[in-house]
């Protein structure tokens, strides 16, 4: 067997990405900053998430009763999304941005546990941080705990539809959950603060410009790792995968 | 080696390379966050609108800031190894999966 050297395979990787990675912790990255939502929009988009939240509090719960041995899984999605969201990665359009690393729970657990866990990360950020904020964290958590996790497990609903192989799919949940969740900012961003001139779609054009070019090439280092962790996942975790529905029957 | 470690290999290589591309070929920028930008756009769109809620705690300074952001990725990191470190020692040990 080539177990102890995929470990340590495994392992070298993962200090090199972690070097890559760990000295660029710097400078403000991403979400919708502290106190840059009108009033009303941060009331609408928190009221918008009570029913996802509350959905997802239902979800984990039942997780927690029925499946219990997949409890393990849900703890390292969650801490998935810890690491991800503290990664902030240069882009070709010279800022940086995060993953958000909640697509590939969402696509295990369904995407309304994924609120619950995106909610917890957002809370760390916004309270210790200083990285979105209490104001924003509706509309942050709808962006990055609905909207990107929802859009991801639809993608892999349809690929597995389509009989794509199994990485492809977890590769364009992930891919596109992250991106879909930037593009839902700049949607955000671009309703509270239309442009004089050229309104609504002028703002939406600037916003996009700013966070959804940005966050492209990061969507596919997200999509990547998903398929990393999942391989890893596949070989080591295969009770809980079946009890998931996402291996076998 | 497996068909699966090197799916894994070329895709943390991608990955890698994806993240260093652009520090490689844009020297002109500092790399800030993309919220930064959004600010300034916001500013330049709306000079009127002013951010009317503050952070309530904020990191003094990028030092801080990056020891807090080090300390996410830590304990998520932390608490992924030890689920992965369990379920490879699980299959390793069980007698069934041996065979």
């Amino acid at each position: 067997m080539t177990r102890s050297k995929t470990e340590r395979y495994l392992f070298i990787a993962g200090v090199v990405v972690a070097l890559f990675f760990g000295p660029m912790a710097v400078s403000n990255a991403m979400h919708i900053m502290e106190g840059y939502l009108p009033l009303g929009y941060c009331v609408l988009w928190g009221a918008v998430c009570v029913p996802f939240f509350i959905a997802g509090l239902f979800s984990i719960k039942r997780t927690v009763t029925q499946h219990r041995k997949t409890l393990i899984l849900l703890v390292m999605m969650g801490a998935y999304v810890f690491v991800l969201s503290a990664l902030k990665i240069p882009s070709v359009t010279g800022s940086s941005s995060h993953p958000t690393g909640t697509g590939l729970g969402a696509v295990l657990f369904g995407p309304a546990s994924m609120c619950v866990i995106g909610v917890i990360v957002l809370l760390f950020q916004a309270l210790l941080l200083a990285h979105g904020g209490l104001t924003t964290l509706g509309a942050n958590t709808f962006s990055m705990a609905i909207a990107g996790p929802f859009l991801a497990y639809g993608v892999f609903l349809v690929c597995k539809k389509l009989h794509a192989p199994k990485s492809l799919g977890i590769f364009l949940a992930a891919c596109l959950g992250d991106l879909f969740t930037y593009c839902i900012t700049a949607v955000q961003l671009a309703m509270a603060h239309p442009s004089p001139v050229g309104g609504f779609t002028a703002s939406l054009a600037e916003f996009m410009g700013i966070f959804a070019v940005t966050q492209i090439p990061l969507a596919v280092i997200e999509g990547l790792v998903a398929v990393v962790v999942m391989k890893a996942l596949e070989s080591y975790a295969k009770p809980e995968l079946t009890e998931l529905g996402y291996l076998g029957v | 080696m497996t068909k699966n470690m090197k799916i894994v290999i070329i895709c943390l290589v991608l990955a890698a390379l994806i993240a260093v591309v652009p520090l490689l070929f844009i020297h002109d920028s500092e790399f800030g966050g993309a919220d930064g930008a959004a600010e300034e756009a916001i500013a330049a769109i709306d000079p009127d609108y002013e951010a009317w809620a503050d952070p309530l705690i904020e990191p003094p300074g990028g030092e801080t800031e990056s020891l807090l952001f080090c300390l996410q990725a830590a304990l998520g990191g932390g608490v992924f190894g030890f689920g992965m470190g369990y379920l490879i020692c699980r299959k390793k040990y069980s007698k069934k999966e041996q065979e």
